[in-house]
Formats: structure tokens, sequence, C-alpha cells
């Protein structure tokens, strides 16, 4: 792969018209949530600039972050992988295999120092030196700070790489930790999800491409463009959440004609990601839409804010082994606190009308 | 500390700016256990066209405005703190540095298990009352962060809640911890609220002071001149 070769060339050698191109170009532009003004300089720099070098490397992870990029619908995978980025390392992608792969990846550090950006599908675990993860007979952690070292940007992709994920559900046997942990002296861009929406993870190649920086992140490191606001803010069943219908039960009424899904424990309220805007498979539908409710992938921790079915979570008592949601804790507490008081009240009435007859007694009435 | 009295005269305690706020307060607080409650928890659905109907919205809208007379009460109470009289500071700063103030609390435990035969006179708050006013506070406090941060994910990422307590929400874990936690919260005041109107009355009984008409009236009137 010519990496010299801009965006633009590497289309057009694909036989693809400079009309095709242009409208390419528009419904990218306008996947990233920019103005028609815009479009004008994702030309640009899809025509001047040169193609990103881009290292995908693979810790701890399941490969849904690949099987959902590779079914992005804007831009097309293949447009991303063939023609954007200049995809030069990726294990599970890539023709080569075994120590032709790992000379590669060498190459390329050495070539483009300072220039590439490493996409992390997966997090390094960290117990036991990082037995539980091997890649070409080296622990993870390893590719992961040699790949880190001289790249420009780091993407964490999905909540592996951005949080943990089900590996790092408790107890977290091998210590699996997000790579923002791991890598602290690089920018880290956090997209999660599990996996992240297709579109969301080709917007932000194109963005970096077109802009040349890193988009506009929020404090916690995600994306603004897509991780801005709740799958409840934009929901199509939201209407039905303020008019106080509700899902009862999976087979009620209330589900066959669409009403919300917060007492099925949908995690809407409480996760930051595209869904009820973007959708999935080329915008054809997302969980809630299927009737399903969000179960929060795109958050921290999600695997331990169970159950997925419930609006509260449990809420686990160390050296107790119980867990209750907070509104169990709390009946009990205010149980506990009432009985008490109940108990306290007769004792403190029993003593007041002892007192008052022993005061009665003193003055010999 | 314990208050020797002389006559039998009402003393001025409780400034009318405390009084209202203590009321105000105590009615904010009632709306948004209800609401609160209600929007974990929410009534059985409703049927009909959504276009007419805003039950969830109104539940929400109530506990929204009861937040802002909440905190809007608590800015002004700490306010008051500073410049009203001193009983209206001691809430905010308990005496942990005084040895008689911990003496103190331990002879009211003392009196609430039925060890001593009387309880100490105080022209404010008793040592352990003052105590449980002070996590009160505390209390109130963390309520009104986590609940802005809440609200805050709801007004946006540009909102000046967000730019307040937004931090909140990565503090604690994700924003559905925030949820947990203020849910916690209110069990906590409510506790709170039982345990207090209970000693309330109690107090209004059998302590040597009255209580009730205290935070109607102001006024402080002992029951006996005796020693303490």
């Amino acid at each position: 792969m010519s990496n010299k070769d801009t965006f633009f060339n590497a289309m057009q050698s694909r036989g693809v018209s400079r009309r095709d191109f242009l409208k390419f170009c528009t419904v990218t532009a306008a996947t990233m949530g920019l103005s028609a003004s815009a479009v004008a300089q994702v030309v640009e720099a899809m025509e001047t600039k040169t193609r990103i070098p881009v290292l995908w490397i693979h810790g701890l992870e399941c490969t849904c972050c690949s099987e959902s990029f590779i079914r992005s619908g804007h831009p097309l995978a293949t447009d991303v992988v063939l023609s954007m980025i200049s995809l030069d390392y990726d294990d599970t992608l890539m023709a080569a295999a075994g120590h032709q792969a790992e000379a590669c990846l060498d190459e390329i550090i050495e070539k483009y120092k300072g220039n590439y950006i490493v996409a992390v599908e997966g997090n390094p675990p960290l117990n036991e030196d990082g037995m539980y993860c091997i890649i070409g007979g080296k622990p993870f952690t390893h590719q992961l700070h040699k790949a880190a070292e001289h790249a420009k940007a780091v993407i964490a992709w999905g909540s592996c790489a951005s949080s943990g994920c089900v590996q790092a559900a408790k107890p977290n046997p091998t210590q699996a930790t997000p790579v923002h942990k791991v890598i602290l002296d690089k920018p880290v861009i956090r997209v999660p999800g599990c996996p992240p929406i297709a579109d969301v993870m080709t917007g932000v190649l194109t963005y970096m491409l077109t802009f040349d920086r890193l988009p506009e992140l929020d404090s916690q490191r995600r994306p603004k463009m897509f991780y801005s606001q709740r799958i409840h803010d934009k929901c199509y069943r939201r209407p039905h959440f303020d008019a106080g219908q509700f899902v009862e039960s999976w087979d009620d009424e209330g589900a066959r004609k669409g009403y919300c899904l917060y007492k099925m424990g949908c995690k809407g309220p409480t996760t930051y990601n595209a869904c009820s805007t973007v959708g999935w498979n080329d915008g054809v539908s997302f969980p809630i839409q299927s009737g399903h409710g969000c179960i929060g992938c795109s958050e921290d921790d999600f695997w331990d804010k169970q159950p997925f079915y419930e609006r509260l979570s449990n809420v686990e008592i160390p050296q107790f082994g119980v867990e209750a949601n907070a509104d169990k804790i709390g009946m009990a507490a205010a149980g506990v606190v009432g009985v008490g008081i109940a108990a306290h009240a007769v004792a403190s009435a029993v003593k007041h009308s002892s007192a008052k007859s022993t005061t009665k007694e003193d003055k010999g009435e | 500390m314990a208050y020797q009295n002389t006559t039998l005269e009402p003393v001025y305690v409780y400034e009318v700016p405390v009084r209202l706020w203590h009321w105000i307060n105590a009615f904010s607080i009632l709306v948004l256990c209800i609401t609160g409650y209600l929007i974990g928890s929410p009534p059985p659905s409703i049927g009909g066209e959504a276009t007419y109907a805003f039950l969830m919205g109104y539940i929400r809208f109530f506990h929204f405005a009861a937040g802002y007379i909440f905190a809007v009460g608590m800015i002004f109470r700490v306010y008051w703190g500073l410049v009203g009289n001193h009983h209206a500071r001691e809430i905010f700063l308990p005496p942990f540095w005084s040895f008689t103030w911990w003496k103190g609390m331990i002879y009211h435990v003392g009196w609430y298990f039925f060890m001593v035969k009387e309880s100490k006179k105080y022209l404010g708050h008793n040592p352990l009352a003052l105590f449980a006013m002070f996590i009160f506070v505390l209390l109130s406090f963390f309520m009104l962060f986590t609940g802005f941060a809440l609200y805050a994910e709801g007004m946006g990422m540009d909102s000046w809640q967000y730019a307040l307590f937004g931090w909140v929400i990565p503090y604690l874990g994700q924003s559905q911890d925030v949820h947990t936690w203020h849910h916690l919260g209110m069990w906590a005041i409510i506790v709170f609220v039982m345990i207090h109107v209970y000693i309330a009355i109690r107090e209004d009984i059998m302590s040597r002071q009255t209580l009730i008409s205290t935070m109607i009236n102001g006024h402080r009137t002992f029951k006996d001149t005796r020693e303490n």
C-alpha cells in the first residue's frame, strides 16, 4: 500500500468518478454534523491530504468492534479502509500473518514516527505481567506501548478499550485495564460502545483526516459530536415517557404500542451514545426501536450495573453478601427506624407516666 | 453549651428567616421525596394518546421546581448563617473541638437510652441534635450536587448546571451510579425526617424546654429553673 496517495487518488484508481466523489464528501460531511459550507473543506482534505497510516491492534476483545466497523454505511467501510486511511496493520483483516505481520508493524512505526494513529480494540490485562493476552509471543501490553510510543494519537475503540467492558467486570481476574489508564502520554480518544456504532467509528476517522486534528472531546474524552447526549434525550419513544406510558411486561398492550421501556430497565436515560439518532446497520434500527431496552453498553462498567431489566441498579453491600436496589435498602432502613421509633415511643410514654406519678406521690397527692 | 436559665421568660432563639426556611425546606423535601420516588418507580402506565398526557413531565417538573426552591433556600440559609444570630450559625459548624460538647453528646445518648433521668437545657440545639443537623446539612449538599448533576445531563453540556456540577458524574462513576446515590440519599433524608419529627415531639413533651412552638414563634421557653 502506498501511503503518499491522497484519498481522491486512491478512489480514482478504483474507478470512482469525480461526481461520485463529491457526493461521498457531502454525505460524509453530513454524518459528521457539519454544515453544507464545510463540504468544500472535506473535498479539499480528501484531495490534498495524504492518507493517515493506521495501526489497528487487538487486545482482550471479541472483535465486535471490527465487525461493526466493516458494516459502516456512511462512509462505506471499504472506502475508509481502502482509500481514506492506510490500514497498515490489523491482524484480523490483513493478509500477512506471523512474523511478516509483526515486521510490518515495526516498519510502519519506524517509517511514520509521530504521524500514525494507533487504533486499539480491546484492552491490556495487566495481571501476571500481561500473560492473559499474548500477541506474537509477547504480552499485548508490550505491543500497545511499542505502538503508542511514537503515535500521533490513540483511538480506544469500544467499551473494552475505553472502560474495560466484560473482562473488567467484577472481580476482573485478569486486571483488564482501559487504554487511557495505561497510555498516559498520548492523546487518547474514547469511542465507547459494545460495539461502537459503525458510522461513529468511521465518522471519527473521517473527522481526523479532514481537519487534521482530534474531534472535540468531552470531559471524559469522548467525541462530543456523537456522545454529548443521552439515548433518552433523542429517543423516538420519549413522548411516551413524558406522558407516563410504559411497557409493564414484555407482552402487554404497551409493548405492542411501542411505549417507553423505562420500567423494563432501559438504560437510555443514563447512556451517552448516538444510537437514537444515527441508528445501526445503515440507520435501519437500534435496540429500543426493536422493542428491547438499552443496556447502557457505552457507559463505564455497565456490566456491574445489573440487572439489565430493572430501573434501579443493585447495590452491593460488601462483607454482607447481599445485593439489593436503593429502594429496598432505603425501605428496610426506614422500616427498622420506624419500628425503633415506635418501641422508643412506648418506652418513653411508660417512663413519662411513671415519672409523673412519682412526682405526684412526692407531692403527696 | 448547656444553658442555665433564671426565669421562665421565653428567650428569642430562631429569627424569622430561619423559621421560614425551616418550613419551606420541609415542604420542598416532602415534594422532592414524593416526586423523586415516582421518577424512580413511575405510577402505572396510562392509556390514550401521548399527545394529551404529560404525567411524567409534570412529576419531573415539580421535582425540578422543588429542587430549585431547596437549592435557593440552602444558599439563603448559608448566607443567614453568616449574618444571622449565633443560633443560625451552629448547624454549619458544630464545635468538634470542644470537650464539653462531646461530653454533652454522650449525656444525650444516655438520655435516649433511658440511662439518665433528665435532659439538660440548651438554648439552641443540644450536642446530639446539633450533630444530627450537621449530618443533615451535609446530606442536603450531597443531594444538591448529585441532583443538579443529573439535571445538567438533561440541560446539556453547554449549560451552567453542567459547568458547575457535570464533574460529579465521572467522579461517582457514571450516570446510573449517580442515580443510585441520589436515591440512597433520599432514603437517608427520609430516615432523618422520621427521627427528627419523633424526637421533636418527644422532646417537646419530655424535655425541660419547648421545641415545636420554638420553630413556630421563635421563642424558647423553659419548663423549670432548676440547675442542669
